[in-house]
């Protein structure tokens, strides 16, 4: 596979995630690793690139996901009722790429790398071929520790954005790298009706655009292809997990299927 | 550095949130030296709270362990049994200011429930807890009590079904609403500002203490102990006392069924360096930091972290952290009550039970301070239980 070399600081970066956005809008799936059992998340990251998802992030398991609603937090709790450890998680991205070359994302806890130790953690995470990480209980002001530590790995800390972000909008904007994750509303992730989503999303992403060239992705509780082509006219991407987490949950070992309908149903928008 | 205690603290939250705290941030720093808002907060401490509280020589617990002068800082005296309200006043009282129409809180034990129930009721702000179901189950007077005060109680399911969870379901829940919503966090833990401004409140037990102590006695104490969930009853009774280098700080947290099993609670003794909670701190937790289910009979102590500013504590060797069992702890609630005449909460007793320890091994012109943080009466049927009586509430 030819990989888009690309040139930072001086250092050829193989970093896959600008790939997600190449001239196209990104879908970015959710699934937490190890639910139901770790092979078939190898599966369904697979089949959720054969239906046309651009990025796939996959949840690393931790005990108390204070960003999750629900759906997720019981993905968390299967998986680690299954024992999965972030080492199990790292042995199953090999597995996944000796198959492909979708930008990949971690989305896990603050605690999860700290205790792993960030250098360990981010080493492996290039071994096995992680691209980004989503830290939801690391915010600007906290992120250097992080920062100084897996740009030497050519690993993507992504920035958060969120409705109540205001005056600190441009300070994320300007240091973002990879893509921005934009929070569509206030709370935890799950499905929304679409009354619940934030009304200054179009003008927080203008404002984004105005100060950084990187995409913007929205996300938390999109569910629908509605919902899906109302973002994609202003968005660069959506992002979608507990939806798809929970068409896991409904069909187990057996959701390659219907997991494959579904993305399907929703990148048609796009 | 702003909001760390050494390498500890900081403001580990969602992007959601942080324009929030910082509006907190600002308007405590504003209020905390504000004349008029120190007032009114003092005025509720003394008025509606019962302060001072009174520091109790307790003669018979002295002259029966034949060592060090035990004084004891009637916390349990205070309104609604506890330490917990010298806090939720001062932080119901800035929500009001800043127009929040709505406070919620976590609660483990119930103690800081029923005083932010109590608070919300006062001020005229609506309330909602969250209480770990175990929780809910081994504390049902206090739930009873926080609907009582016009409360609604939210039992958490989620996780270990204990303090930890209410916290992480108080934080979900301010997250979707922080407009008119403030979060009255019940110790010294969190991301900053609380571990500061939670302490800052409860700094009054040691101002106080030490007051008192100089009066009756000419002298500051040899030790001045508390026990330690979160740490809000510790770092308020050890706060006035930090640069009197003489004086030992010496918390006592929950080693459950024993610091060497998997029953325990006990963060300093057992824990490593982590982030949780919003804060870098202590935390027992497996070896993918995966968050321990701790255990301890206490449910106010039943916590895997530690404030981080007794983190720091700990790291500087300021102050020192033991282990106190359940068993240790019961033996303590029953014997401060046939010996004082006080029943005390069984956090308090932890405390409690290390001063029959070391009380003996001290001379007779030592004194030791003792902060019983709350009152028993929640706790008379579970101990009832544990002796095999079979009591409901």
């Amino acid at each position: 596979m030819l990989l888009q070399l690309r040139d930072i600081g001086g250092k050829k970066s193989m970093n896959r995630i600008h790939k997600a956005f190449e001239n196209k809008k990104a879908f970015i799936g959710f699934l937490t690793a190890g639910d139901p059992v770790l092979d078939k998340t190898v599966d369904y990251i697979l089949d959720m690139e054969q239906a046309g998802a651009s990025l796939i992030e996959i949840g690393i398991p931790f005990s108390d996901p204070i960003a999750e609603g629900p759906t997720i937090q019981e993905a968390n709790v299967r998986a680690l009722k299954n024992k999965v450890t972030t080492d199990d998680v790292f042995e199953m991205v090999k597995k996944v790429r000796e198959k492909s070359d979708i930008p990949l994302c971690f989305m896990t806890y603050l605690n999860v790398v700290f205790h792993y130790g960030y250098d360990a953690f981010f080493k492996k995470c290039q071994e096995v071929g992680i691209d980004g990480i989503i830290l939801p209980d690391l915010p600007y002001e906290e992120s250097q520790e992080v920062k100084d530590v897996c740009y030497n790995y050519d690993v993507t800390l992504i920035s958060m954005i969120a409705p109540t972000s205001k005056d600190r909008v441009e300070m994320i904007a300007k240091d973002a790298k990879g893509f921005i994750y934009l929070v569509s509303s206030m709370g935890v992730t799950g499905t929304r009706e679409d009354t619940s989503f934030a009304n200054n999303l179009e003008e927080i992403i203008n404002h984004i655009h105005q100060v950084t060239d990187t995409p913007v992705a929205i996300g938390f509780g999109i569910n629908k292809p509605e919902q899906v082509k109302e973002f994609k006219q202003y968005a660069d991407g959506v992002i979608v997990g507990s939806a798809i987490v929970n068409i896991i949950k409904e069909h187990g070992a057996k959701a390659d299927e219907p997991l494959k309908e579904y993305i399907q149903l929703l990148t048609n928008e796009l | 550095m702003k909001g760390r205690y050494g390498i500890h603290g900081g403001q580990y939250i969602p992007e959601t949130l942080m324009s929030e705290i910082h509006k907190i941030e600002e308007t405590y720093e504003f209020y905390k030296n504000d004349p008029a808002f120190n007032d009114e907060l003092n005025t509720l401490l003394k008025e509606y709270a019962g302060r001072p509280s009174l520091l109790y020589y307790a003669k018979k617990m002295t002259e029966d362990l034949g060592g060090a002068k035990i004084y004891l800082k009637r916390e349990d005296l205070n309104h609604t049994g506890s330490h917990k309200i010298n806090n939720v006043l001062g932080q119901a009282l800035m929500a009001k200011k800043m127009g929040k129409t709505r406070i919620i809180a976590e609660t483990g034990a119930g103690q800081h429930g029923v005083a932010t129930a109590t608070a919300a009721a006062l001020l005229g702000l609506e309330c909602e807890i969250f209480m770990g179901k175990e929780d809910t189950d081994r504390q049902a007077l206090n739930v009873y009590r926080m609907e009582l005060l016009g409360a609604k109680v939210h039992p958490v399911t989620t996780g270990t079904m204990t303090l930890k969870d209410a916290v992480n379901e108080a934080m979900r829940e301010w997250t979707k609403r922080v407009d008119d919503t403030m979060y009255v966090l019940g110790s010294v833990m969190g991301p900053h500002p609380f571990p500061m401004m939670v302490r800052d409140f409860q700094s009054v037990i040691s101002k106080e203490a030490r007051e008192q102590i100089l009066e009756y006695e000419g002298k500051l104490p040899t030790a001045v102990m508390a026990c330690v969930g979160g740490g809000s009853n510790a770092m308020g009774m050890f706060y006035n006392f930090i640069n009197d280098k003489d004086v030992k700080l010496i918390g006592c947290e929950a080693a459950g069924k024993g610091v060497d099993t998997a029953l325990t609670a006990a963060t300093i003794a057992t824990g490593s360096l982590g982030v949780f909670h919003g804060m870098k701190s202590y935390f027992c937790q497996d070896k993918y930091g995966q968050i321990a289910p701790v255990y301890s009979i206490s449910a106010g102590l039943d916590y895997p972290g530690i404030g981080p500013e007794h983190a720091y504590l700990h790291d500087t060797k300021r102050a020192q952290y033991v282990p106190v069992t359940d068993d240790e702890a019961v033996d303590a609630f029953e014997y401060i009550a046939k010996t004082e005449g006080i029943i005390c909460a069984i956090e308090s007793a932890h405390a409690i039970a290390h001063a029959i320890k070391i009380a003996p091994t001290m001379k007779k012109d030592d004194i030791l301070i003792v902060c019983l943080s709350g009152r028993g009466d929640k706790d008379v049927a579970a101990i009832a239980r544990y002796r095999g009586k079979e009591i409901y509430e």
